[in-house]
């Protein structure tokens, strides 16, 4: 082979293995997805399952080395924190939600969704208090699964906090106690997302954690 | 290249028989256009501004349609008659334009553009923005009562305010029908759009603006509400289903939605054409 020939073969291996290696970090970005984690079956009279969760101001390096400031929720399954997104609950079924909230409050941008909304009873508990709306600016984040017509807003732990966590898991730190149920319906992927502004420094609080699944939305699939 | 290699007809004879058949395929296409295709052009008939859209896509695609039929009966006459013959390689006689025919096509296609731009400009006005949002200060309005409806989009999900109705707010949207709309868009955080593909209703929804459409749904039905703007992750997911309903099922809904949504309505803000994009507390 020639000497232009070897080069011009060399630059054209180069090529295919460049947008090769850039297609598989492409594909293997866009297809990453949190683990699916189950809801806990609830025994008992009432039946149904049980999701755990909590909300944090910042997920910290353990979690999440390469976004450690970033908001987010966690759920709890046999006893530990997974950072995910993707809860798995059966069809036709009561879901008991127990959330532990340990950020501070943004306010909500539409009051709209200061209302609790789908939740058997359309009420919510919060630290024991039997509620239907929250004051809309004392709004942290919010827990809606739109397709479902669930919306239920999660207030801020108080300004001034003694003990405010600074990264997940956050037990121990002050919080509020936020919970409720709702019925599932038929099977299917529902998304669910948070609506406050809540993404600190990112364009309308809205980039960062709220567009990467994992933090601050994610999937209930219903099965 | 000599002319021997082509079909021994004079110039004239093409021109004649080309003109002949494009004239007849365009005088049985047309119609079929009009006639057989037209009413079946979306976006359909659920709204005064859907079939008025129908009514433009027909036109634009009955007017299309003889320019079509020339373009491809030319290049098929191109093939099939000017067709070289097997085993020959042979050049075409020089072409070396014709001012008859480039001035007859520069003038047609001039006056159709031309005519084209002057229906689509009367078509607006006259339809009252055809739909489509018309900023703040629409030049035209319909006369007659308006049923004023504000469309919320926020990243992900348009809400619907109804001040006539004490400013409720709603996760849906439902309208009587045989009522004119005054339809206000708006956002509270980044660019929207929505999009009522049945009712033929599209206006951009930007944060502090007031975008406003009208229409009529002539017909009970269900339609589908999209955002038309990509907005973030779950632009997709911006997506639910409106209800058109009889006036007396929606002065029930909206009785419903009075008393559902009382809590929320104690604490939204004061009914306005905008809203600020800052949440009541600073992003932490």
């Amino acid at each position: 082979m020639s000497q232009s020939g070897k080069r011009i073969l060399g630059v054209g291996a180069a090529v295919v293995l460049t947008c090769a290696l850039i297609g598989l970090y492409v594909s293997s970005w866009a297809t990453s997805m949190p683990p699916t984690v189950a809801a806990t079956p609830v025994l008992g009279a009432g039946g149904g399952t049980q999701l755990t969760l909590e909300t944090v101001p910042s997920i910290g390096p353990n979690y999440s080395p390469t976004h450690p400031s970033w908001v987010s929720y966690l759920i709890r399954q046999n006893g530990k924190w997974i950072h995910s997104t993707i809860f798995k609950v059966r069809a036709n079924s009561i879901v008991h939600v127990t959330l532990y909230q340990y950020d501070s409050a943004s306010g909500l941008r539409n009051p709209f969704l200061s209302q609790v909304q789908g939740t058997v009873g359309g009420t919510a508990t919060i630290d024991g208090k039997t509620v239907n709306s929250i004051p809309p600016e004392e709004a942290s984040h919010t827990f809606v699964i739109p397709e479902m017509g669930v919306f239920v807003p999660l207030p801020g732990i108080p300004e001034g906090a003694k003990t405010p966590c600074e990264f997940a898991p956050c037990e121990g730190a002050d919080h509020r106690t936020v919970s409720f149920s709702f019925r599932t319906g038929k099977k299917g992927r529902y998304r669910w997302q948070c609506f406050v502004p809540c993404a600190a420094g990112t364009i309308a609080g809205f980039g960062g954690p709220m567009q990467t699944l994992g933090y601050m939305d994610g999937f209930i699939d219903v099965v | 290249m000599s002319a021997e290699s082509h079909p021994a007809q004079p110039e004239g004879n093409h021109a004649r028989r080309f003109t002949a058949i494009w004239l007849i395929a365009s005088l049985i296409a047309t119609p079929l256009v009009i006639f057989v295709l037209g009413p079946e052009l979306p976006p359909g008939n659920g709204s005064d501004v859907a079939s008025g859209q129908v009514t433009d896509n027909t036109v634009l695609l009955a007017m299309a349609t003889p320019v079509l039929l020339l373009v491809v009966i030319y290049l098929l006459y191109a093939i099939i008659v000017f067709r070289q013959p097997a085993g020959a390689a042979l050049e075409g006689p020089a072409v070396r334009g014709d001012t008859k025919i480039q001035t007859t096509w520069i003038v047609v296609t001039s006056i159709l553009v031309l005519s084209l731009a002057a229906y689509g400009t009367v078509r607006l006005e006259q339809g009252y923005g055809a739909g489509s949002g018309s900023g703040p200060k629409p030049l035209t309005v319909p006369k007659g009562p308006k049923l004023e409806v504000q469309v919320i989009a926020q990243q992900w999900a348009f809400t619907y305010r109804y001040p006539g109705y004490g400013g409720v707010e709603t996760t849906h949207l439902v309208l009587p029908v045989d009522q004119t709309v005054e339809l206000h868009v708006t956002s509270i955080d980044a660019i929207h759009s929505f999009w009522a593909y049945q009712l033929g209703v599209k206006a951009d929804a930007n944060p502090g603006v007031d975008n406003v459409a009208f229409f009529r749904p002539t017909t009970e039905q269900i339609f589908e509400v999209h955002c038309a703007e990509l907005c973030g992750i779950w632009h997709g997911a911006m997506f639910d289903h409106g209800r058109i309903v009889s006036a007396p099922a929606f002065a029930l809904w909206i009785r419903e939605q009075q008393i559902r949504f009382a809590p929320a309505t104690k604490v939204l803000e004061p009914y306005a054409k905008t809203y600020s994009p800052e949440p009541t507390r600073r992003a932490h």
